[in-house]
């Protein structure tokens, strides 16, 4: 017992690794709701150029989202921060890491887009159409309010994943939450900091775990 | 860029074959953590999930409700806890307390833990659509409260989890890469060392494209669940 208190819970360790904690928290928070908008916007633009139906474009974006589905988001990251600068392509950690959620995330919420925008009947498009609504007005006021609801369960779940996956960044050397923590632990030799940094995202985590269960439960969980 | 130094960055045939034979091994290891973490998140999730409907239950006597308070713990907090930083803990601190777990093995805890978190919602919300009647009727005809789950709830429920327990397998098997970060001799840190050693990202690429090629199939698996099982 006093192991575990003088180790994972040492008080005195976590004073004084509290302002690399913190600078951590704020890059974790920085990164995660700037990949956030960037993914969602992504996706939901890929979501409506798919809805429009051109065999082509479509294909490419079949392609675009299966292929960023199937790879591990640590594989990718590595291959953009790694392989990048051969390709001219070089990024600090921080951009790195925003650019490979963003691709990501939008393959995820492409998906989930598409599911909300086919979940609204063909009718609703054609009235709006005969009613004198052009493309954008019909997205905007009637195929988009209604997809919110099937929406909003599995994005705010895929949200919380994008947020975990910011972790990731701690390979690439991005002093987020979790890079600093571990240094820190090679510095105190003690690893309370990391402990702390794991209740520190269970504590910015599971209101959002929660939130899905409330919102699958209330919406319904699309099965 | 010039097309041929393109190819010699990027599909570098002589490093391809060169390393190959290494990848495939370290994708082996993936495939090993990943079929491990699989059974061991599954059948802990199952049973998990069970026990939880069964504390639920109004006959449970109160000393055996409280059971239902760590359990709820484990399951959210595996779900909240991003699998790298449970990872890490596993294997950087519990030697701390003494307790140390080979590199493999950490990693297929780890991911047992996560695993069996999610599948015991999943594995719970499946059972708990089943109508109630379902379980009186078993009970009225003599099956005993653990026959009825065996074989009238449990089956069904199960079948009603398939779409999202797909998905859901899926992530969790993508995250057997993460190993490579405690050291395990997987897919990409073959990779990474390969392509340090040689100077040529051929193997970073290499790797990607096993991964996808791995993948992929049960990309469209999970896919063709959420679409097609419904009926």
């Amino acid at each position: 017992m006093e192991a575990l208190i003088e180790n994972f819970f040492n008080l005195d360790v976590m004073y004084r690794s509290r302002m690399l904690l913190w600078a951590g928290v704020m890059v974790t928070l920085r990164i995660s709701v700037l990949s956030l908008l960037f993914a969602i916007s992504l996706g939901m633009l890929l979501a409506i150029i798919r809805s429009i139906g051109i065999k082509i474009v479509n294909a490419l974006i079949i392609i675009y989202v299966d292929v960023f589905r199937a790879i591990p988001v640590i594989v990718f990251l590595i291959l953009v921060y790694f392989t990048g600068p051969y390709f001219g392509l070089e990024l600090s950690p921080y951009w790195a890491a925003v650019l490979t959620f963003t691709i990501n995330g939008s393959a995820f919420f492409e998906e989930i887009f598409r599911a909300g925008i086919e979940s609204i009947d063909r009718g609703q498009t054609d009235a709006a159409k005969s009613i004198g609504l052009n493309f954008g007005q019909t997205m905007r006021y009637v195929i988009l309010p209604q997809a919110v609801q099937v929406v909003l369960p599995p994005a705010t779940s895929n949200s919380l994943e994008l947020i975990k996956t910011t972790v990731l960044a701690s390979v690439i050397a991005l002093p987020e939450l979790m890079k600093q923590a571990q240094q820190a632990h090679g510095y105190f030799a003690n690893p309370t900091p990391l402990v702390a940094a794991a209740i520190i995202f269970l504590v910015i985590l599971w209101p959002l775990v929660r939130l899905t269960e409330y919102l699958e439960k209330k919406y319904g969980k699309i099965v | 860029m010039e097309l041929s130094n393109f190819a010699h960055y990027f599909l570098n045939i002589d490093v391809i074959i060169e390393t190959f034979p290494a990848l495939l091994k370290g994708l082996w290891l993936n495939v090993q953590i990943a079929v491990f973490s699989l059974a061991g998140g599954l059948t802990l999730g199952a049973v998990l999930a069970v026990i939880r409907v069964t504390l639920k239950r109004k006959e449970t006597p109160w000393y055996y409700k409280i059971f239902n308070a760590p359990l709820g713990l484990y399951v959210d907090g595996f779900r909240a806890i991003p699998p790298l930083v449970a990872l890490i803990i596993i294997y950087y601190a519990l030697p701390y307390l003494g307790l140390s777990i080979p590199r493999f093995w950490a990693a297929v805890l780890t991911f047992i833990a996560i695993l069996s978190a999610f599948a015991s919602e999943i594995f719970r919300a499946g059972i708990e659509s089943i109508p109630k009647e379902q379980s009186e009727a078993s009970r009225a005809i003599g099956l005993s409260y653990v026959q009825s789950m065996i074989y009238v709830i449990l089956p069904q429920g199960i079948r009603i989890s398939m779409p999202p327990l797909t998905s859901r397998m899926v992530s969790v098997t993508k995250d057997v890469a993460l190993a490579s970060v405690i050291g395990v001799a997987d897919l990409l840190k073959e990779a990474r060392s390969a392509q340090s050693f040689l100077a040529s990202p051929t193997p970073l690429i290499l790797a990607a494209v096993m991964f996808i090629i791995f993948f992929f199939p049960f990309v469209r698996l999970a896919n063709w669940f959420e679409y097609r099982w419904k009926q």
